[in-house]
């Protein structure tokens, strides 16, 4: 009894450990990108020689920053937009109704959440490229609200479901027609849920790689994607400054998921994803 | 199984304490059980009768006092080292276990060979009367039949305590009152101690060999349904116990038990003195079915209302000073009458006045 | 024109029954979208797949299976991908198992779910110096004395198994602690007053309830871990040993400009996740899939 006890705690101390381990590896590495954007000459030692903000200069000039960021923004502006407006009412009309079919629309809402965006995205990307929309800045936004539509969808439903039918049916009672009961009822009800959504579907939409990669031509590449060009090219330009690029991309991501996150629970989002994947 | 498993001769609580924060909701309780007896643990919600059943099982530590079983100290065990049977409120089956796997797990646990499983399976099984069910898995069963797994899981282990924690409350009205019937053969059966938490006087009147009465974490009352039914301590626990008046007054004379009490409803009150040490003010604790409509009573009233109940008229009044009656009446009155109501002085209960809620 | 109104209610009325009216064409945009974006772009690859330059209808596919540089990314990914899923979901069950009664339970998942925000390239990017000969882990192992010279931890296999899971394994940890947390606590306190131990109340009442929810999140993580793309170049050795199918495919189609090729490794790679993700279903069938509650409560 005595062992089985020191074995419990033993086992519970090295779960804790490994833990801590991940994690501690994982600032490490976020880290050690932040402290090189900042340094002047790193080699061979714990910390870098001395500090400087001149990294974030040239790569602001170098990989044209500012022409990025507003391409990448105007982007995931567009994105979140056009699937909030696409996907709320669909998803309001999923929750609320049933109709002979309903789970194969709900399956073709699942797909393009299932399948990795590199296997659907060749395909796409080929199908841009026939009607001359890759390499163009509404292809990337089309390419990317392939994923981000359904994502608002599924995300939307159980806010949708939490919302008592009553509380509609009382607004009709009292004389609302529909697009009052919209605007008055449900859009202040559902603003928790649609301001997660828009804020997920922008995470989303910034920090997604691999449809962007495949659709976009030089002048509608989002950061992520700029970003990977210039580490694949890398000892043509100075590390330091690609990790200052690394920086504002992080920055650039975390701003929303951080807002995001005060509204949701990470366990919860993927928690609703899996519950309604398995369904 | 027909007799009781590990012999003991009590279970003694000594000042068991458990906070929360700063809330308090065990405050240091003292009980000793003996064995094959049947202790019903009673009160309202958050009264901490089930963190008393959890603190027993194990499934929350005591911060404070002892638990013992005759010579043995049980609140250090772990809940697995403690061996006692225990009934959740929503049944806890194993889903994926058939019938026959929940029932042998405790078994199973202490690597009891398979054919000793087996029979001793059966037996529980034969003992809840579920012999035909053992290969179904719970889902497949009525809610009755699964709080019969419920029990028989928790008494297959042979446990010297088995601890029910308000195992009635999902069943309907029919069931409850069959089921009681059988946990009352089934300890009975066994022979060993049952701690039984409800919030249900019925419930606890009709199963337990003595009540706890709990109320805010402390022991009100212990004694036997006839006690707690017929003289309960406090003021509280008379009103818990079904006392539904509770008229104040100022007592006029006191000789030994009986008092006389003028409550401002007419003429002065005699009653019988439970929880009354000294001064001038005292609380009146009658039954509505002991308030009766008669032709000249001590107290006047203005009737509100009235519903009938089958055997009797049951009524609400308004005394003259506002104070809020209810009582049985043989015939219909109507609202707006006068009614004169009087009590046998052997059920009416008083009480010191501000000990009222306790 | 009465009767033409008329007409159209009762058309309308029984539309309705069916439980199709005004609200529910709101779907329609959404999936006329999926349909046109995703449905009909698969099925053009699929179509374009059998449509080679030259040479026959199965062409493409025949060049892929002759081609040991291409058939064996197949290999490559499957080797990367079955034992990160694995071990992430190895490590993600005792630590969910642990962290479920945690009160700052919030401030770790956030901190999980930062690599998943990050994306896969930033965290490349970062493991790339992390990693390196100079790099962070290698000093620190050779300052314990673990290690007497840096160990190579980038551009080859391990670098990418690094990346994917520390990107995979939030994702699994997550799905497995809100399905650990929908265990009914009473199960396993019922299993505990019976006498089971804590690692039998796992083995025995635990484990058994969630194998089916941890065969979904195989799937979906495995799914994740087969399309490995950016890290794979970046991390590792896009020409030898992490020439993963993804990478096959995008230089297929952006390289060499052969789309009807691309298509066909794009629809390869489908058809190896659908065969795996079946037959982990098909085992999941094996096991208990009722609800997590006990009984009726």
């Amino acid at each position: 009894m005595k062992m089985d006890n020191a074995l419990d705690k033993l086992w519970k101390t090295l779960v804790w450990a490994f833990m801590v381990f991940f994690v501690l590896n994982v600032i490490a590495m976020i880290a050690v990108v932040a402290v090189n954007s900042f340094g002047t000459r790193w080699l061979g030692t714990w910390l870098p020689a001395g500090y400087t903000l001149r990294w974030y200069k040239s790569a602001w000039k170098e990989f044209q920053l500012s022409d990025v960021l507003l391409v990448t923004f105007q982007i995931a502006g567009a994105v979140v937009l056009l699937s909030a407006l696409i996907g709320v009412p669909a998803a309001y009309a999923m929750a609320r109704r049933n109709f002979p079919g309903k789970s194969l629309v709900m399956l073709l809402f699942l797909l393009p959440l299932l399948v990795p965006p590199i296997t659907f995205g060749v395909p796409l990307a080929t199908v841009l490229y026939k009607y001359g929309l890759a390499g163009t800045m509404s292809g990337v936004i089309i390419a990317n609200l392939v994923p981000t539509v359904p994502f608002t969808v599924i995300l939307m439903m159980p806010f949708v479901e939490q919302i008592d039918s009553r509380v509609e049916a009382a607004a009709r009672v009292f004389g609302a027609n529909t697009w009052q009961l919209f605007l008055h009822v449900l859009v202040p009800l559902l603003a928790p849920g649609i301001l997660a959504a828009s804020l997920l579907s922008m995470v989303r939409t910034v920090s997604m790689f691999e449809l962007t990669f495949l659709t976009a031509g030089p002048s509608s590449q989002t950061l992520v994607v700029a970003l990977y060009y210039s580490v694949f090219a890398a000892g043509v330009r100075a590390g330091q400054s690609i990790d200052a690029m690394a920086v504002i991309y992080m920055l650039s991501t975390l701003i929303w998921l951080v807002v995001a996150l005060r509204f949701v629970n990470p366990t919860q989002i993927v928690g609703r994803a899996k519950k309604s994947r398995t369904a | 199984m027909a007799t009781a498993s590990a012999d003991f001769r009590e279970l003694r609580l000594d000042r068991i304490s458990r906070t929360f924060g700063a809330h308090n909701a065990l405050k240091e309780i003292s009980l000793t059980v003996q064995r094959g007896e049947f202790i019903a643990l009673l009160g309202p919600s958050g009264c901490g009768k089930s963190t008393a059943l959890n603190c027993l099982a194990g499934l929350l530590p005591l911060t404070g006092g002892s638990i013992w079983l005759d010579d043995r100290r049980t609140d250090t065990l772990k809940p697995e080292e403690r061996g006692f049977g225990m009934v959740f409120q929503n049944y806890a089956l194993f889903p994926h276990m058939s019938v026959h796997r929940n029932v042998g797990f405790g078994l199973q646990m202490q690597n009891v060979p398979k054919p000793e499983i087996k029979r001793r399976v059966d037996e529980a099984l034969g003992v809840v009367r579920l012999a035909s069910q053992a290969s179904k898995l719970p889902a497949q069963l009525s809610g009755g039949q699964q709080q019969r797994v419920a029990i028989a899981r928790a008494i297959a282990v042979e446990p010297p305590l088995v601890l029910m924690d308000e195992p009635l409350s999902n069943l309907d009205a029919k069931l409850r009152l069959e089921m009681r019937a059988e946990i009352r053969r089934i300890h009975r059966m066994l022979g060993s101690a049952t701690i039984y938490v409800t919030h249900d006087q019925d419930e606890a009147l009709s199963l337990a060999d003595r009540i706890v009465v709990l109320r805010e974490g402390s022991v009100r009352q212990i004694g036997t349904p006839q006690q707690l039914y017929e003289r309960p301590l406090h003021a509280d626990v008379a009103e818990f116990m079904g006392f539904r008046n509770a008229l104040k007054g100022k007592i006029l004379r006191r000789a030994g038990d009986e008092v006389e009490v003028d409550c401002g409803l007419g003429a002065a009150i005699l009653g019988t003195a439970c929880d009354l040490t000294t001064g001038t003010e005292a609380v009146l604790a009658i039954r509505p079915s002991d308030l009766l409509a008669t032709a000249s009573g001590p107290i006047q009233a203005k009737v509100t209302g009235m519903e009938y109940r089958g055997e009797a008229y049951y009524g609400t009044a308004t005394g003259a000073q506002g104070q809020e009656l209810f009582f049985r009446s043989e015939a219909p009155l109507q609202a707006g009458d006068t009614v004169s109501l009087t009590a046998p002085k052997d059920r009416v209960l008083a009480y010191a006045a501000g000990a009222y809620h306790g | 024109m009465a009767d033409a109104s008329s007409g159209t209610l009762s058309l309308r009325h029984r539309l309705a029954e069916r439980g199709i009216d005004g609200v529910t064409l709101l779907i329609v945009p959404a999936a006329l979208f999926v349909v046109l974006l995703f449905v009909y772009p698969f099925a053009y690859g699929f179509l374009l797949s059998f449509a080679p330059a030259k040479g026959g209808w199965l062409e493409n596919y025949r060049r892929f299976f002759d081609d040991p540089y291409m058939y064996r990314t197949i290999w490559y990914t499957l080797r990367l991908a079955i034992p990160v899923t694995l071990l992430n979901i190895a490590i993600s069950v005792p630590i969910a198992m642990q962290v479920r009664h945690l009160r700052r339970q919030k401030l770790l998942t956030t901190i999980l779910v930062l690599p998943i925000t990050l994306g896969t390239v930033l965290v490349a990017e970062g493991l790339l110096s992390y990693l390196g000969p100079q790099g962070w882990l290698n000093r620190a192992l050779m300052l314990f004395g673990m290690i007497d010279r840096p160990i190579r931890l980038v551009h080859n296999y391990w670098g990418v198994f690094i990346s994917l899971v520390i990107t995979g394994f939030p994702f699994t940890f997550l799905l497995t602690l809100s399905m650990i947390s929908g265990l009914d606590p009473a199960l396993e306190q019922a299993a505990a007053t019976l006498g089971a131990r804590s690692r039998q109340r796992f083995a025995k009442i635990v484990l058994p309830l969630i194998v089916p929810g941890l065969a979904v999140t195989f799937c979906l993580a495995f799914v994740d871990a087969f399309s490995v793309f950016p890290s794979a170049v970046m991390l590792g050795a896009p020409a030898g040993e992490t020439r993963v199918i993804s990478l096959a495919a995008s230089q297929a189609a952006f390289e060499q400009y052969d789309y009807s090729y691309a298509s066909a490794i794009a629809m390869i790679m489908a058809v190896v996740q659908l065969c795996f993700v079946g037959l982990v279903l098909l085992a999941r069938g094996l096991f208990y899939k009722g609800p997590l509650g006990g009984g009726k409560g």
